[in-house]
Formats: C-alpha cells, sequence, structure tokens
C-alpha cells in the first residue's frame, strides 16, 4: 500500500536557520496526526515544505509517492494566517469560491460544476446558513469552517490544517475537532493538525507527532508523550502528568503546552 | 426652431462619453482597490500622476501621457517593495510631498500655469475634446480587460492570500499587475474630476457597492452603475448650474456613499433586533 506521507531525513531551513535538522517519519492514508512541539519547533514549516513551498535542504519528502508540487489537487491546506477577511464585507459563498481554481487566468466565473463543487464543500463543513452571510458577522469558528470548506474544494485525499484552533473558545475547539474527525472518516482522508495543546485532539487523532529541537518523535499518544521522549525534544526536563484521562505536561517552570495565542514560525 | 437640448452641443456629447468612460473603469478598479484595502496607494499615485502630468506640459506633450508614464512607474515601484511599504506612512508621505512639489516647479516653468494647474488638479471634463474619447476608450478598454485578465487570481489574493501563494499564485506579481491596473485608472480618472478628487469615481461608488451588497460580481456591477449615473447627473447638473461638473459629481459620491452606509446600518439594525 502506497503511504501518505514519507519524510526520510528531511532537513527543512527558512531564512538561513535549520528550523527541522533531521526528521524522519511515515504516515500512512487515512491517519489523523496532531502535530505539536514548542513555538518555532517547525509545525508550519512542516506543512509548507508537504505543500512544496519549501524544498527540502537535504532528505527527501513524498507526498503519496511523489515529490510535492504547488498545484496538487491531492492536499487540501488551511493557512495559519488568515489574511483580512475578518472585516470585509463579502458574502461567505463568494469567499470560498474564490479558491476554486483561483490560480487561474480569467474572470472568475465558475461554471456549473464549479459551483456545485462549492456548494459540496460548503455542505460538507455544514456552512449552508453561513453562505448568504457577510464575512464581517461571522464568528471565528464559523470562518473557521469556511477556510476548511475552501481546503476540502477539489476532493483532496490530505488536509493539512495549521492551527485550526487558534484563538477560538472551548466550545468551537470541540465543533472544529468533531468536523474534522467526521470528514477524515466519511471520507478517508490523512489529516495533519497542528495545534498548541493536546487535550482538545486527544479522541480525535490517531497518533501523536511532537517536533522540537529539530527533531521529532511520531507515535500514540502513549508512546510520545513521557517524560524522556519530551525531556529530549525540549532539551530540559519535562514531566508529563495525566489528570482525568487529560495530559499535562511541565517543565520546571510550569505547565508548558497552555499558550494557544502564540504564532509560530 | 427648436430649443437646443443639452445634448445638441458637441462638448456636451463628448463630455458624457468621456465620464462614462472614465466612470466605468474608475470604479471596477476601485472595487478591487477598496477590497484590498489600498486607498491610500491610490490616493499616493494620483499625486505622483499630477508631477509626471505637468511636467509633460512642460516639454509640450498632453499631460494624459505624462500623468499615465509618472503613476506607472510609482505603481510598479509599490509592487515591487509591496510589504516593505506597510507602516512607511512617513515615507510615502514624504513622496508625495515631494511630488507634489516637483508639479509645481514644473507648472511654474510653462506660461499658463493658472487654468492647466486647476483643471490638472479639479479636472474639466468640458475640455475633453474628440480625439481624447477615443484615447480615453482606448486606454479604458487596456485597463478594463488587464483587470478581467487578471481578477481570478486577484481575487483569490486578496480574500485568502495564504491559500493562494501555496497554490502557485505569485502574490507580488498579482500586486504590480493589479497597480498598474490602478495607475491607468487613476490617470483616465483625473481627466474628468482631476488628480485631488479620483477617489470621487475610485473610491466612493465602490465602498458604496461593498455596503449594499455582499456578492462580489454584483458589487462590481453596482459599483460601475452607481459611477456612471453619478457622472452623468453631474454633468447635466453642471450645464444646468453653471458649478463645475467635478463639485457635482463630488457632492452625488458623498451622498450617496453616506446613504448607502446608513442602508446598511438599518439592515444590520433589523437583523440584529429580530434574531
Amino acid at each position: 500500500m502506497q503511504e501518505a506521507i514519507e519524510l526520510d531525513h528531511v532537513v527543512l531551513a527558512r531564512g538561513g536557520r535549520t528550523v527541522l535538522s533531521d526528521l524522519s517519519a511515515t504516515i500512512h492514508p487515512g491517519e489523523f496526526i496532531g502535530i505539536f512541539g514548542p513555538n518555532g519547533a517547525g509545525k508550519s514549516t512542516l506543512l509548507h515544505g508537504l505543500l512544496g513551498l519549501l524544498p527540502p535542504a537535504a532528505g527527501s519528502i513524498s507526498v503519496f509517492g511523489a515529490a510535492p508540487a504547488r498545484v496538487n489537487r491531492s492536499v487540501g491546506y488551511l493557512p495559519q494566517k488568515r489574511g483580512p477577511v475578518a472585516d470585509l464585507h463579502v458574502r461567505g459563498r463568494d469567499f470560498v469560491a474564490c479558491a476554486l481554481h483561483g490560480e487561474r487566468w480569467g474572470v472568475p466565473r465558475l461554471g456549473k460544476a464549479g459551483r456545485m463543487e462549492v456548494d459540496r464543500a460548503i455542505d460538507l463543513v455544514e456552512a449552508t446558513p453561513l453562505a448568504g452571510r457577510a464575512l464581517s458577522s461571522l464568528s471565528g469558528g464559523e470562518l473557521q469552517r469556511l477556510l476548511l470548506a475552501q481546503a476540502l474544494l477539489g476532493r483532496p485525499r490530505l488536509l493539512l490544517l495549521d492551527e485550526p484552533l487558534i484563538s477560538l473558545d472551548p466550545r468551537h475547539v470541540r465543533s472544529v475537532v468533531a468536523l474534522v474527525k467526521r470528514l477524515q472518516k466519511e471520507m478517508a482522508l490523512t489529516v495533519l493538525f497542528t495545534a498548541h495543546e493536546l487535550n482538545p485532539l486527544l479522541e480525535a487523532m490517531d497518533r501523536v507527532l511532537y517536533l522540537g529541537r529539530g527533531q521529532g518523535a511520531l507515535g500514540t499518544v502513549d508512546e510520545v508523550m513521557t517524560s524522556a521522549v519530551l525531556s529530549r525534544l525540549y532539551g530540559t526536563s519535562i514531566d508529563v502528568l495525566r489528570v482525568d484521562g487529560r495530559v499535562v505536561v511541565l517543565s520546571g517552570q510550569g505547565v508548558v503546552d497552555a499558550d494557544a495565542h502564540s504564532h509560530d514560525a | 426652431m427648436p430649443i437646443p437640448t443639452m445634448l445638441d452641443y458637441e462638448f456636451m456629447r463628448t463630455a458624457f462619453a468621456a465620464g462614462a468612460i472614465v466612470a466605468l473603469v474608475a470604479a471596477a478598479v476601485g472595487y478591487f482597490l477598496v477590497l484590498r484595502q489600498l486607498v491610500f496607494a491610490g490616493h499616493a499615485l494620483s499625486h505622483v500622476g499630477f508631477a509626471g502630468a505637468t511636467g509633460a506640459a512642460l516639454i509640450g506633450v498632453a499631460p494624459l501621457w505624462g500623468l499615465l508614464a509618472f503613476t506607472l512607474a510609482a505603481a510598479m515601484a509599490m509592487g515591487l517593495l509591496g510589504e516593505r511599504l506597510n507602516g512607511r506612512d512617513v515615507a510615502v508621505g514624504i513622496v508625495l510631498a515631494l511630488a507634489l512639489g516637483l508639479g509645481v516647479l514644473f507648472l511654474s516653468l510653462t506660461k499658463r500655469h493658472a487654468t492647466q494647474a486647476t483643471i490638472l488638479l479639479f479636472g474639466n471634463v468640458f475640455a475633453v475634446d474628440v480625439h481624447t474619447v477615443w484615447v480615453l476608450l482606448g486606454l479604458g478598454g487596456i485597463g478594463l480587460g488587464a483587470l478581467a485578465v487578471v481578477s481570478r487570481p486577484l481575487l483569490f489574493a486578496t480574500l485568502a492570500p495564504e491559500l493562494a501563494q501555496a497554490k502557485g499564485v505569485s502574490l507580488r506579481g498579482v500586486s504590480v499587475a493589479f497597480l498598474a491596473i490602478v495607475a491607468v485608472a487613476v490617470a483616465l480618472t483625473a481627466q474628468v474630476v482631476g488628480v485631488l478628487l479620483v477617489f470621487a469615481l475610485m473610491v466612493a461608488p465602490a465602498a458604496a457597492a461593498l455596503k449594499l451588497t455582499t456578492r462580489i460580481g454584483a458589487g462590481v456591477a453596482l459599483a460601475a452603475g452607481l459611477a456612471v449615473c453619478e457622472t452623468w447627473a453631474g454633468i447635466a447638473l453642471a450645464y444646468a448650474t453653471d458649478w463645475p461638473a467635478t463639485v457635482w459629481i463630488v457632492l452625488l459620491s458623498t451622498a450617496f456613499y453616506l446613504l448607502s452606509a446608513n442602508v446598511q446600518g438599518a439592515v444590520a439594525r433589523r437583523r440584529a433586533h429580530r434574531t
């Protein structure tokens, strides 16, 4: 069986700084992978590598058996930075539609097949009631659904979601995670989901990819979220506690993975 | 003998034709200018254009070509500098002042500078001759044609820049191409309302349309329709009152923008009340 993603001794550098120094991992089709790590550990950088935006300085990246390419129909992407959309008096449907073949020249007319594809993506994320409303009237969670609809255009097999939970309140965090989990199961998608906090994804994800100090550890929650593995990735002594089924990561200074509002490189 | 109507005069017919061409191009380009939050850039281009127009007059070339050359050059520079211009209001402001100062210098070196300056700064649609109408039609066609060609990636890059970049859209390429189109639109618009008031046709109708509809296609069409109506009404009112057409166009576009802002506010309040 062809693997979804194969990383072989990958080195990714950005702006002269080596962000990932030696990462090897294999992700199977249909897996839901949560990606975590401290700020600057390379979560977004890894996704950029998988999108073909950042070629590896060494090693090889393979997505469904091929080198990453920019125009790749099998990959859907939800970027961390959202642009200026939250202030715009433009309806949700036109926002989703702008991403359908938006890289082509000409007037953005969709045609019948295009309109059906946009409707399908909006329906998948249960955003039909939002499609007629202005972006400026939507909450962060509602906007996140439309961004997810954009990522689903063109029926991708792999979803790369960069911090979709950032600045969402707990209720919306649960609904976005549940939505992505449902889509992953129904459409047999492979999902890579970066986040600052592990606990909202505990039930949804199959395995964890934890990044730190240019390294990475891929495995089940029980394999990765241990004092030994995280101490190696952080380069300092880390304790991992289990409280009511939740995982709490503690360094000498205090709780480590609770800063859901910081931004990553 | 029948009483002559305003359309019996050739200067009125050319004014209506020139006004319609310019209004269409200004509003369509202006919609994307407002959407991209580049209104200040449009303002900057028109000021730089003033120096070009007076410089051209000094060397005996039609001001339109000098205007176009300077706005295009400035648009290229702005597009290439791109992100680095963000937060550089001081630098942009100083360049603006320098451009206007150069414009004043060029003006003072020409003989007939008082009328020339008034026309460049505030426009005079009745001074447009038939030959210029054809030039405007050609340039307007080029501007709208170029906008149509880039509109799809332009919209993608405007609404979802990170995703567009990931899908292979060159954000800088789109930005330079769009600013070049804005430069053409500014040069055309200045022929009707002057460099100081290009906003009346480029920004006000587009901003009103963005308030009145959330549909992008309908918004562009509405902005264009509004701009043409405001321009024609302004020209007709100027004929009737002897006030400059520019004054009427600015008054109408401002009034309509305020009206549309209030309509949107009222609709939003009613929706909020219902839920």
